[in-house]
């Protein structure tokens, strides 16, 4: 009887609840991009995403989530041609700039700038490594509050030599206060990104 | 209760299947080649998929009648089909076409290395490259020599470019020609570049076959382009034992302006203290160089830039007489310029771009050459081939340029581009007594199309027309190239050109009653380019007319052929933090020019040269290590007799294989408040005996031309504060 409950109970939430289509679409596209195992997975995730910013284009969820969906498949395909899948994320991060320009936004510049950066960063670092630089100034102005400006910039300082500004110590200061930060986070809504405590405490363990 | 869930489950499904139907189908490119990651979508609905690695799309949608089928991927342009979606699966096959755009749409290549971060793809050689290249102390010239096609030319300052002259390879900043890019010759050392490869954020290394907007080079030409407005303030400051600089950088808060100022002194009085020179310095070579700049960002996305230099440099040093072992030549140079660049670019709207460019720069040389006996007093031999070796001269050369390039996009990505230029040379010398003047007006007008066929096929095409006062004659020269992309950062271009030059002022003292000297450049290559890695191969052919001869009379019955092949080969990849390349040049030249009394290959010439230049990073010691081997076989070398109408052939022979290894490393560590770069470098590490040439005495015996030490060591501390200059060097490991 239990079952049976449940499946019409999760019947009608699927029929009543979709009095918002486009939730339960954002629902499902996080539940493939938490499942998602291979980059051909997040590419199927990045595309659902920007199928649903298509249709709304007063949204800039979808193309945030499509954005970062896009640009994690650099990572996890070692083949990936990382210009090419910056060139795809920085093409629907704008697109979601269109509808507004926030902290979140910058941050995912910050991450596909530093991605781009590591194909040759002893030649690329003066042009991407500023672009990231910039990308976190402007996530700041945007929001100061956001913890995961200070997990990107304790991430990228933690694989920087100490004698060019990086290293443990100083990226640890920012690890703790992204964990700081993230104690008192609140997404604005549950479809709102909130990724980034556990890697924070993952930094913050590297740095010990 | 089971039956019922599965009763429930079934109901269920099953109206969600009926409510749905399936799309299925291929993405294929225009060249019909299986697609996969490319989005399909229906228009307007969430419904969707993406193509797999067999090029095979399917989903499911809800939306029914008729719908837009959206496809679109990275790179190409998006197709749409209007489908009428029904009850039964729907099968489709899209095929997208490449959209054309400049970082992926082949680059006219031939001739030419490309160096900054312009174009991802064409880049050969970066700032940073030029000073952490082994041996080559930071002269952009010396880094160069190390790319396939330069000479390695010891005794003169200059690019040997494929068979041509050191005169043949002209230098140009931001567009405009630069008049005297190296410090003042001195006889049988060659001396180094006036400016500092921290000025330009790219450099193009044409070694043939380059565009229309540039002339007056009959070889090479090295494309320099200044940097825009620097990221960030700062203050910084050079220690040496050879010299001491310091300099400002001021960025304006809203990053919109820029200027800066730079001093420095050079002085070898203690260098030569303690390594020995084979010449007696008299006066140990001393400079003051001082720069200023200021740039500044227009409302329209263009920039003002302006940069000017003051240098003067005084060196005097003794030599055995090549006729008399118990006499010495004294050489005296002082040396006075003054340099200055304005250049604007501008967006004008409607696809219109426009350059401008304006320069002026005088030079000023007294020199003087004196036999003197052991106690340096001047004497008179009463013979007259070491008496006429006496001189005194005083030069000055002005050059003024303006210069202005007009750019207009047309469909796609193609251009064209047109403009002109015009060049006032003014240079006055007084040999001994003997007065020299020449006054030149040179007017060029250009035109050039890039025209982008297809994302696979390129073109330029452009012509030059040439004016100059003082020859009193025009030139027309055009230029065509053509690249073709074979596949995945592969290419072939292939690039047809004659070029112009008029004679040196050296000749034309004698007379003006010359034409100009003509080379016709034919160039094949292929380019393979990932981001790590390139590969190059290029085979030439130049033919030399119209150059210039000095006996038995002044003129243009000169000839002469240049043809080879050159390989190149870079690599960041292969190694983990190693990034080394390898150039190799072959060279088959030969020609008639000046005395030569029939085409014979010049002695700046060299069959064989080749270059391995190796570059590591060590994180964890914040140390660079640089090595720059370099391999040469012999040049040649003659002794040109006059014999009643004509030179003869006197004595002949090749020089000893070249070989050099250079070495640098570049410590980079905090220093207090500012930023440190400890640099040590060496030339010629292996103490590799090293012959350029012979000079002949009045009866015949011949002498080495060698450096004027076995090698030159530098240990320099930079120091910067604001800015991370050391962060141009960061680890490969982010």
């Amino acid at each position: 009887m239990k079952q049976v409950l449940v499946i019409i109970s999760m019947f009608i939430a699927g029929m009543v609840a979709a009095q918002s289509k486009y939730e339960t679409a954002m629902g499902r596209g996080l539940e493939q991009l938490q499942a998602a195992k291979t980059a051909e997975d997040m590419t199927t995730a990045s595309a659902f995403f920007e199928r649903v910013g298509d249709a709304e284009k007063d949204k800039w969820l979808p193309y945030y989530y499509a954005a970062y969906c896009n640009h994690l498949t650099g990572w996890m395909n070692p083949k990936a041609d990382k210009d090419k899948v910056a060139e795809k994320s920085k093409d629907l991060i704008a697109k979601a700039e269109l509808v507004e320009r926030n902290s979140e936004l910058y941050c995912l510049r910050q991450m596909v700038a530093v991605q781009q950066m590591t194909v040759d960063a002893m030649s690329r670092y003066q042009t991407y490594g500023a672009e990231a630089n910039n990308a976190l100034e402007n996530a700041k102005k945007a929001d100061a509050s956001n913890p995961r400006i200070y997990l990107l910039q304790g991430q990228t300082l933690l694989r920087t030599p100490e004698a060019f500004g990086g290293g443990k110590a100083v990226s640890k200061k920012l690890a703790e206060k992204s964990i700081e930060l993230f104690k008192t986070f609140k997404p604005a809504s549950p479809l709102h990104p909130s990724w980034g405590k556990d890697e924070a405490d993952k930094l913050l363990e590297a740095c010990q | 209760m089971k039956k019922l869930t599965i009763l429930l489950l079934t109901v269920l499904t099953t109206g969600w299947v009926n409510a749905q139907v399936r799309l299925t189908g291929k993405v294929r490119d225009n060249r019909n080649h299986i697609m996969a990651g490319a989005s399909v979508q229906v228009k307007g609905s969430y419904d969707g998929g993406v193509s797999d690695s067999t090029g095979h799309f399917s989903f499911k949608t809800f939306e029914k009648g008729e719908q837009t089928i959206v496809v679109s991927n990275v790179g190409y342009k998006s197709v749409e089909q209007k489908i009428a979606i029904g009850v039964d699966t729907v099968e489709m096959l899209f095929n997208l076409k490449e959209e054309v755009n400049e970082l992926k749409a082949v680059t006219v290549t031939a001739g030419s290395f490309e160096a900054g971060d312009k174009k991802r793809a064409a880049t050969v050689l970066s700032s940073l490259d030029v000073v952490t290249t082994g041996g080559a102390n930071a002269d952009i010239s010396a880094v160069v020599k190390t790319l396939p096609g330069a000479q390695q030319v010891g005794e003169q300052e200059g690019l040997f470019v494929r068979g041509g002259a050191g005169y043949e390879t002209k230098q140009f900043i931001d567009g405009t020609m630069v008049n005297n890019p190296y410090f003042s010759s001195v006889p049988d050392l060659a001396q180094r570049g006036r400016f500092s490869p921290f000025l330009f954020k790219g450099t193009v290394f044409s070694t043939g076959g380059y565009s229309a907007l540039y002339g007056q080079a009959l070889s090479s030409a090295l494309i320099l382009e200044s940097i825009d407005i620097p990221d960030r303030s700062e203050a910084s400051a050079s220690f040496s034992p050879i010299f001491v600089g310091g300099g400002l950088q001021e960025i304006a808060k809203d990053k919109k302006s820029s200027w800066g100022v730079r001093y420095d002194y050079t002085n070898l009085a203690a260098y030569f203290a303690i390594v020995k020179q084979t010449p007696d310095y008299f006066k140990v070579p001393e400079f003051h160089a001082a720069d200023a700049n200021f740039r500044i960002k227009t409302k329209s996305g263009g920039i003002i830039k302006y940069y000017t230099t003051f240098a003067t440099n005084h060196l005097g040093l003794r030599r055995p007489n090549i006729d008399d072992a118990t006499l010495k030549n004294a050489f005296a140079l002082k040396n006075t310029n003054w340099y200055n660049n304005l250049s604007w670019r501008e967006n004008l709207g409607h696809g219109w771009k426009m350059n401008l460019g304006l320069s002026y720069s005088t030079d000023h040389n007294d020199i003087s050459n004196h036999i003197q006996n052991q106690n340096n007093a001047q004497v008179s031999t009463g013979l007259v081939w070491i008496d006429s070796t006496n001189f005194t001269a005083t030069t000055r050369a002005d050059l003024s340029q303006f210069k202005a390039v007009f750019d207009k996009r047309l469909s796609g990505i193609s251009v064209i581009r047109f403009g002109g230029e015009y060049m006032y040379s003014y240079n006055k010398g007084l040999y001994n007594t003997y007065n020299s003047l020449l006054k030149d007006h040179f007017k060029a007008l250009f035109s050039e199309a890039d025209l982008y066929i297809t994302n696979d096929l390129a073109g330029k095409v452009g012509v030059r027309v040439e004016q100059s006062s003082l020859l009193n004659k025009a030139n027309i020269a055009p230029r065509l190239s053509l690249a073709y992309k074979t596949g995945q950062g592969g290419q072939m271009s292939i690039a047809y050109g004659t070029f112009y030059q008029k004679p040196e002022n050296t000749y034309l003292y004698a007379t003006t009653n010359f034409g100009y000297t003509k080379a016709t450049h034919y160039i094949i290559n292929y380019i393979k380019n990932t981001a790590l890695q390139t590969f190059r191969v290029e085979a030439f052919y130049k033919k030399y007319q119209d150059l210039v001869k000095t006996y038995p009379a002044y003129n243009n019955d000169g000839s002469g052929y240049a043809k080879g092949i050159e390989l190149y080969w870079r690599d960041k990849k292969s190694i983990k933090n190693l990034d080394y390349w390898i150039s190799y040049s072959y060279l088959d030249t030969k020609r008639d020019y000046l005395n030569y009394p029939a085409q014979m290959q010049p002695n700046f010439a060299a069959d064989h040269t080749a270059s391995l230049v190796m570059k590591r990073f060590v994180t964890q010691w914040n140390t660079g290590f640089n090595f720059t081997y370099t391999y040469a076989t012999g040049r040649p070398y003659y002794l040109l007799v006059k014999n009643g109408a004509k030179y003869n052939i006197a004595d002949q022979g090749k020089t000893i294989d070249y070989n050099t290894l250079g070495f640098s490393l570049n410590y980079l560590q905090n220093m207090g408040k500012a930023y440190g770069v400890i640099v040590f470098s060496m030339t010629n590490v292996l103490n590799s005996n090293q012959v350029f040439g012979y000079n002949y005495g009045h009866d015949g015996h011949k002498e080495a031309i060698t450096t004027a030490a076995p090698r030159f060591i530098f240990l320099g501390l930079f120091l910067s504060w604001g800015v991370d200059r050391r962060q141009d060097a960061i680890n490969n490991n982010l």
